[in-house]
C-alpha cells in the first residue's frame, strides 16, 4: 500500500509559494487557494496540509496524525499519500 | 431586492484593470474597443480602499491585470496592500514594462503569482501578433526573473489562425519556461476579437487539431504543469456558463472604476454600471441594477426558462447571445436548442472558407488627432 504512490517516507511535504491554506474569516471556513482555483479541504485534508510545513517528514505527519485522532496507522498512511499524489498531481504540494 | 441581497454569496474574484494603457496591440485583447484613457484613470488612494473592501466582501484572488498593469507605477504600492489585506494577487502582465528588479520588489512585496502572456512560441510571429518588436526576447527574460525570484508563473496563450499549428509547442515552451500552470486559450469574439474575428478564426479542421494535441500533453506532463484549457465554443453543443453566472462568482473593475459583471457587460445596452468612485464594492455587489439584470432565472425567456441546464450553464453568455441575436435575455446561441443557432453555424461555417488573409487591426486607444 504505502509503495503504490511511490512517495518516500522522509519526504517533507510542502506548500509552494503561491499555494495558501488560509482560513476565511468571512466564509468561516479553512480554503486552499492556488492560481485561478480555491478548495476547500474536507476535514482529514486539512489536518494533513496543516502539517506540510517543508520540516515535517511524511512518516512524521502520519505519526502525528494517527496519535492524535487515535486512528489505525495504515489508515492514515494511505489517506495521507492518497492526498499528497492528488494535489502533488495539481501542483499545489511539493514533495 | 432584500431577498436577494440575502441569499447571495459573497465574489470570490476582482479583476483589477489598473489600466488600459499596453505596450501591445494584441488584435484579440479583451479589453473594450474604446479604451478608456489615462486621465480618468483611478488613482493609488481608491484603488486601495476598492482592495480594503474587496477583502472585507469575501474576495480571494484579485487580478492585477490591463492594459499592461506595469504602466502604472504604483503597482508596487498597490501590491503590498492586497498582501496587508490579505488578498490572494495575481499579477496578469505582457511582460513589457517590468525589471528584474522591479520584479523582486513585488515578490517581497507579497505578490502571490504571475501569469505572463505569450502571443507565439515563435519569435518573429510573437512580436507581428503582439505588434511589439522585441516583445518576444523581453518575455523570455521576464519568464526567468519570475522563476528566479521564487514566484510561481503561470504561461497563457490565446490560439487563433495564425499560431494554431503551434498549440502544443506552446504548452512545451511553458514547461522550459519554468511554469507551472498554462493556460491554452482559443480566441473569445468580443471586444477587438470581434473587430478581428476573420483575420483570427482557425477553420474547425485546425481547431480541433490543436484540442486534441494539447489535450494529449496533459498526460505528458501531469505534475509538472497544470493545463487550463479554454475551447472554442462556436463549436460546441452548449454553451459555456459563463463567468460562472452572471454576477455570480466574480467583479471586474475597469480603469476609471466602472464595476462590471464581466469584462464584455458595456457591450449590452440599457445596463448602468455603478462606479466604485461613487459607491462601495459591496453596495455594487449585492445592489447596483447591472449586477442584478441576469441573476437568477426570472430574466430567461425561452427555451432557457424551462430548460433543465438552467441551473447549469446560466444559458450562457449573455455579451455573444446580443451580439448575435440582439437580445441579451436570449440563449447562448451557441445552444443547439436556440432558435438562432444557425447564426453561430453560418460564422462558424465563414471561418472555413476565410481567406484568412486580412490584416490585423491592432488594438491602441484613440488619441486626438493633434497628439499624433
Amino acid at each position: 500500500m504505502s509503495t503504490e504512490t511511490g512517495i518516500a517516507a522522509t519526504t517533507q511535504p510542502r506548500l509552494p509559494r503561491g499555494v495558501r491554506l488560509k482560513h476565511d474569516e468571512m466564509r468561516g471556513e479553512w480554503l486552499l487557494l492556488a492560481p485561478e482555483r480555491v478548495v476547500k479541504p474536507n476535514p482529514i485534508a486539512l489536518e494533513i496540509l496543516k502539517r506540510c510545513d517543508g520540516v515535517a517528514t511524511l512518516e512524521e505527519i502520519v505519526d502525528g496524525l494517527a496519535a492524535q485522532f487515535s486512528a489505525d496507522r495504515a489508515r492514515v498512511d494511505a489517506d495521507v499519500r492518497a492526498l499528497l499524489a492528488e494535489l502533488a498531481g495539481k501542483r499545489m504540494v511539493d514533495l | 431586492m432584500n431577498a436577494v441581497t440575502k441569499t447571495l454569496a459573497a465574489p470570490v474574484g476582482l479583476l483589477a484593470e489598473l489600466t488600459h494603457r499596453c505596450p501591445l496591440g494584441c488584435p484579440y485583447c479583451s479589453n473594450p474597443v474604446e479604451l478608456e484613457q489615462r486621465a480618468v484613470e483611478l488613482d493609488t488612494k481608491t484603488w486601495k480602499r476598492v482592495f480594503s473592501e474587496a477583502a472585507d466582501l469575501g474576495v480571494i484572488h484579485v487580478h492585477l491585470s490591463g492594459g499592461e498593469p506595469a504602466a502604472r507605477r504604483d503597482l508596487l504600492d498597490i501590491v503590498a496592500h492586497c498582501a496587508k489585506v490579505g488578498l490572494y494577487s495575481n499579477l496578469i502582465t505582457s511582460g513589457i514594462g517590468l525589471t528584474e528588479a522591479l520584479i523582486g520588489k513585488l515578490a517581497a512585496a507579497g505578490l502571490d503569482h504571475v501569469q505572463l502572456s505569450i502571443q507565439d512560441c515563435e519569435s518573429a510571429s510573437c512580436d507581428r501578433i503582439a505588434g511589439y518588436a522585441g516583445a518576444f526576447a523581453k518575455k523570455m527574460a521576464v519568464a526567468n526573473w519570475v522563476t528566479s525570484a521564487g514566484l510561481p508563473l503561470t504561461v497563457n496563450a490565446v490560439i487563433h489562425r495564425a499560431n494554431v499549428s503551434r498549440a502544443g509547442r506552446m504548452v512545451e515552451l511553458a514547461v522550459r519556461l519554468g511554469a507551472r500552470r498554462v493556460e491554452i486559450a482559443h480566441t473569445q469574439y468580443y471586444g477587438w476579437g470581434l473587430v478581428n474575428r476573420a483575420a483570427l478564426m482557425p477553420t474547425k479542421t485546425q481547431a480541433e487539431a490543436a484540442i486534441a494535441e494539447v489535450e494529449a500533453l496533459r498526460q505528458t506532463y501531469a505534475g509538472t504543469i497544470v493545463i487550463d484549457h479554454v475551447i472554442p465554443d462556436y463549436h460546441a453543443r452548449y454553451p459555456k456558463a459563463c463567468m460562472g453566472g452572471w454576477a455570480k462568482r466574480t467583479l471586474n473593475i475597469t480603469p476609471s472604476g466602472k464595476a462590471l459583471p464581466c469584462h464584455a457587460a458595456e457591450t449590452i445596452p440599457g445596463l448602468t454600471f455603478w462606479n466604485v468612485r461613487e459607491a462601495s464594492l459591496g453596495e455594487i455587489w449585492y445592489n447596483s441594477p447591472a449586477f442584478n439584470a441576469f441573476r437568477g432565472t426570472d430574466w430567461m425567456l425561452e427555451p432557457c426558462r424551462s430548460c433543465e441546464r438552467r441551473d447549469i450553464d446560466y444559458g450562457g453568455c449573455r455579451c455573444q447571445a446580443l451580439a448575435l441575436t440582439g437580445d441579451a435575455r436570449n440563449a447562448d446561441p451557441v445552444c443547439i436548442l436556440s432558435p438562432h443557432h444557425d447564426k453561430v453555424a453560418a460564422i462558424a461555417a465563414f471561418a472555413e472558407e476565410g481567406a484568412g488573409g486580412a490584416d490585423y487591426i491592432y488594438r491602441r486607444m484613440k488619441v486626438p488627432a493633434a497628439a499624433e
